[in-house]
């Protein structure tokens, strides 16, 4: 049967080769395009050969430095020039996150504030890049950039009294503490959802390109673990394609809360995904100043004169616990986390490089690191005392203009305080 | 000959006419009523609404140098035309394509805002909102207040086509304005024709908070009506009366505005009552007092919506009507509203709160 069957295809097929050789019908020659494909989605080479790549097809995004571990500049033609004053400016500010970061953390350990997120480890990322904006840029921040915001020139009163959500507030109470804001400094209110900020801080760089004469870039910081959001993407997308003046800024510290980055990824870090959509990407040393400084400058140049939006990559480790609910050494060990403070500390290392300066010594570090603990300690003292805002604002601010069923509310409300007062926390709040 | 011509043509004629027919049968539960009174006095123009949202744009763009317009395929003017010729008259860089992702056009829609620029986001259909439900529930509604006033993204409309279309099956034809009716920050609009199209249109742009902006899609090329030419707007949070009587109180939006003057004219011929039909317009806020006044009137009450009963914004309007209006009702709030069930395909006329059972339970309504 089997052979019957092939000697019928045999048969059709010299039948077939008969009918085309008698055709006057020729085939016309198709056009082969070379080597190279042109589909419009996209122009690369043909080969004729299966190959797979995947992440160890190229090699691993290398790591910008330009401080060893000692503090020393590796090669002296990448030390930026930042002037002197500037320079002690960005390690005070240091002192200042790491001391108001200790006192916050041990006050709401003792119950004094519902919630804290500290820094630590992650300093030079927060100075590097403030350093080198222009206090006009737009910062879209995620909410483990305290650094950015002092440097910015939010006072340690500002953010003391967002934590307390007191009547000084300027988010009057609404969120959780560290989720701060700052009009006049040009940083956009901070919220919880991760990787939200992303898209936006495109939007607004957009609406900043078409405005004349643009000297304004926006920075949008956020974690290796955000940038698994779908929000990430769209922002590295849109960035691209609609050409925006944005720095996307990660703070790659190995970490989302419990997991690593091992179970967030598995490709070449945030990094490697910059080039796959378009966009100008560079990875640096998160523990060192000076390079998250001349990465951030360059970006921020590149940004304004080409309209175009960078991907920063800096690595560093979370040396303190993801919040005031997280115990990392449940996921995590002490002597992991201890090589990282001891070797690799962004601090320590600036300090080295100023000392090796002579910008700065031993005595000005105690003085300062004493002041910067007082201004903390003396700040908490107040803002505690503070009243906490007027139970109204609780429902300002929904909508611009207050619609009548929220007025009918507030109504209610001040009816049923009116009765039943003595049972809610009146006393705290301001009253009319 | 020319007279098997002529008899071929009539054929073709007659061929296409029901075709037409057909295709009208299934893509209209609804006959038109168009708007007689007009918001402005001076020049009009027959307009569809397609026609009066691309001239509600075309305003907004000449008016605003900041206001840009963005979407899925809005470039070449929209898979439903409502952008036509306005990246042509206005550029490449304020009418133009996004990438294919509901998420990113939203939060993009939030940045340009928080920077001061007008917004005009579109999402190509209103079931493909929900990637996007993140961004404009946690974020654009919240923006204010978690800011205190000082950060906003009021500058933000949202536009998607929304409701049955005939043949959309589950995913062209949903109702999703009471997801967003559950969000205090954002304010929801759905109109019911071009002349409320454009006026609602032009003060969600304007509004000074984030607007979502419900088009229902049967109405682009179906509704068409004398539509101001000028520059106009209607207030948001504010309900219309289009028909009034003292018998029932009905009350809809879009395109059930539609059918509910259809019943309200079935209930006049047939039964002699004479209703209330309350365009709601805004979904959130919305208009309480004009509701509540015209049940206090009436006695009864029936909500009609296209969205699914169960926790339809129907629900949040009985609920408040039983508070308010509680001595004056002569009988149970009714609702007619989609079933329970995902918008299916070929069973359309059958899940939509058609006429027939709109005025079904007006006679009930009536008789209790």
């Amino acid at each position: 049967m089997a052979l019957k069957s092939s000697a019928c295809v045999f048969r059709l097929n010299s039948l077939r080769q008969a009918v085309r050789l008698l055709s006057t019908h020729t085939r016309p020659e198709v056009v082969q395009n070379g080597k190279t494909g042109d589909f419009p989605g996209a122009k690369a080479p043909f080969v004729n050969e299966i190959k797979f790549l995947n992440e160890n097809s190229y090699d691993p995004i290398p790591i910008y430095r330009v401080l060893d571990n000692n503090g020393e500049v590796v090669d002296s033609r990448e030390e930026p020039n930042i002037d002197n004053e500037t320079l002690v400016k960005m390690y005070k500010t240091m002192v200042q996150m790491n001391q108001m970061d200790k006192i916050l953390y041990e006050s709401q350990r003792q119950g004094r504030i519902s919630f804290y997120m500290t820094n630590y480890g992650e300093e030079s990322i927060h100075l590097g890049s403030a350093a080198a904006l222009a206090p006009q840029d737009l910062i879209f921040a995620q909410y483990r950039e305290l650094g950015v915001l002092l440097y910015r020139g939010l006072t340690v009163t500002d953010l003391v009294n967002q934590c307390f959500g007191n009547c000084e507030d300027a988010g009057l109470g609404r969120q959780m503490p560290v989720h701060y804001m700052s009009k006049p400094h040009n940083i956009v209110t901070i919220s919880s959802p991760l990787a939200t900020q992303m898209p936006q801080a495109v939007g607004a760089a957009y609406a900043f390109k078409r405005m004349p004469n643009n000297d304004r870039c926006v920075i949008c910081y956020f974690g290796e673990g955000a940038a698994s959001e779908g929000d990430a993407h769209a922002a590295f997308n849109f960035a691209a394609t609609l050409d925006c003046p944005v720095i996307l800024l990660c703070r790659n510290n190995g970490y989302a809360i419990s997991t690593p980055s091992r179970e967030q990824y598995r490709g070449d870090g945030i990094a490697a995904r910059g080039p796959a959509l378009g966009i100008n990407t560079l990875r640096v040393d998160g523990t060192d100043t000076l390079a998250v400084y001349n990465a951030v400058a360059k970006a921020r140049e590149l940004a304004l004169k080409e309209n175009k939006p960078v991907l920063i990559e800096a690595m560093s480790y979370r040396v303190g616990h993801h919040s005031t609910s997280d115990d990392s050494t449940a996921y995590r060990s002490v002597e992991e986390i201890e090589n990282w403070n001891k070797d690799q500390n962004p601090i320590q290392k600036f300090k080295l490089y100023l000392e090796r300066k002579g910008l700065w010594d031993v005595e000005s570090d105690n003085a300062q690191q004493k002041e910067a603990r007082n201004v903390v300690v003396k700040t908490m003292q107040e803002a505690e005392k503070k009243k906490l805002p007027h139970w109204r604002e609780m429902l300002e601010d929904v909508y611009c203009e207050m619609p009548p069923r929220i007025q009918k509310q507030m109504k209610q409300m001040e009816d049923h305080l009116k009765k039943y007062g003595e049972h809610y926390p009146l006393n705290q709040h301001q009253s009319d | 000959m020319s007279g098997v011509i002529t008899k071929n043509t009539i054929l073709l004629t007659n061929l296409i006419k029901h075709v037409n027919k057909c295709s009208k049968r299934l893509s209209s539960h609804f006959n038109y009523y168009p708007d007689n009174e007009k918001p402005v006095n001076g020049e009009t123009t027959k307009m569809n609404m397609m026609q009066a949202i691309n001239n509600a744009m075309d305003i907004t763009l000449k008016n605003d140098p900041t206001a840009v317009l963005f979407g899925e395929d809005v470039g070449f003017g929209g898979v439903f035309r409502c952008a036509l010729g306005l990246q042509e008259k206005y550029g490449k860089d304020r009418v133009f394509n996004t990438p294919l992702c509901e998420q990113g056009i939203a939060g993009f829609g939030i940045g340009l805002a928080t920077a001061g620029a007008t917004a005009i986001a579109e999402i190509q259909f209103a079931d493909y909102i929900f990637p996007a439900f993140d961004q404009i529930v946690n974020e654009a509604a919240k923006a204010r207040y978690r800011s205190a006033g000082l950060f906003e993204c009021g500058g933000l409309t949202i536009r998607a086509p929304c409701s049955a279309v005939g043949h959309g099956g589950l995913y062209h034809s949903q109702s999703p304005e009471a997801y967003f009716a559950h969000t205090p920050g954002l304010k929801v609009v759905v109109p019911r024709g071009p002349i409320a199209a454009k006026g609602l249109l032009l003060s969600c742009v304007r509004e000074r908070d984030p607007c979502v902006f419900l088009e229902p899609k049967v109405l682009y090329r179906a509704a068409a009506e004398e539509v101001p030419v000028e520059d106009y707007t209607l207030p948001l949070g504010k309900a219309q009366v289009l028909r009034e009587g003292d018998g029932a109180t009905l009350i809809g939006w879009g395109t059930q505005i539609h059918v509910l003057l259809e019943v309200a004219q079935l209930a006049q011929d047939k039964l002699g009552l004479a209703c209330d039909v309350i365009d709601l317009m805004s979904i959130l806020p919305w208009d309480e007092e004009t509701v509540c006044n015209s049940v206090k009137k009436t006695g009864r009450c029936l909500i009609a919506h296209e969205a699914p009963l169960t926790a339809g914004f129907g629900a949040e309007l009985a609920a408040t009507i039983q508070d308010e209006c509680f001595l004056h009702l002569e009988a149970p709030v009714a609702r007619v509203a989609g079933w329970d069930a995902p918008f299916p395909h070929v069973f359309e006329p059958f899940y939509l709160p058609t006429v027939w059972r709109c005025y079904h339970a007006l006679t009930q309504l009536v008789d209790y």
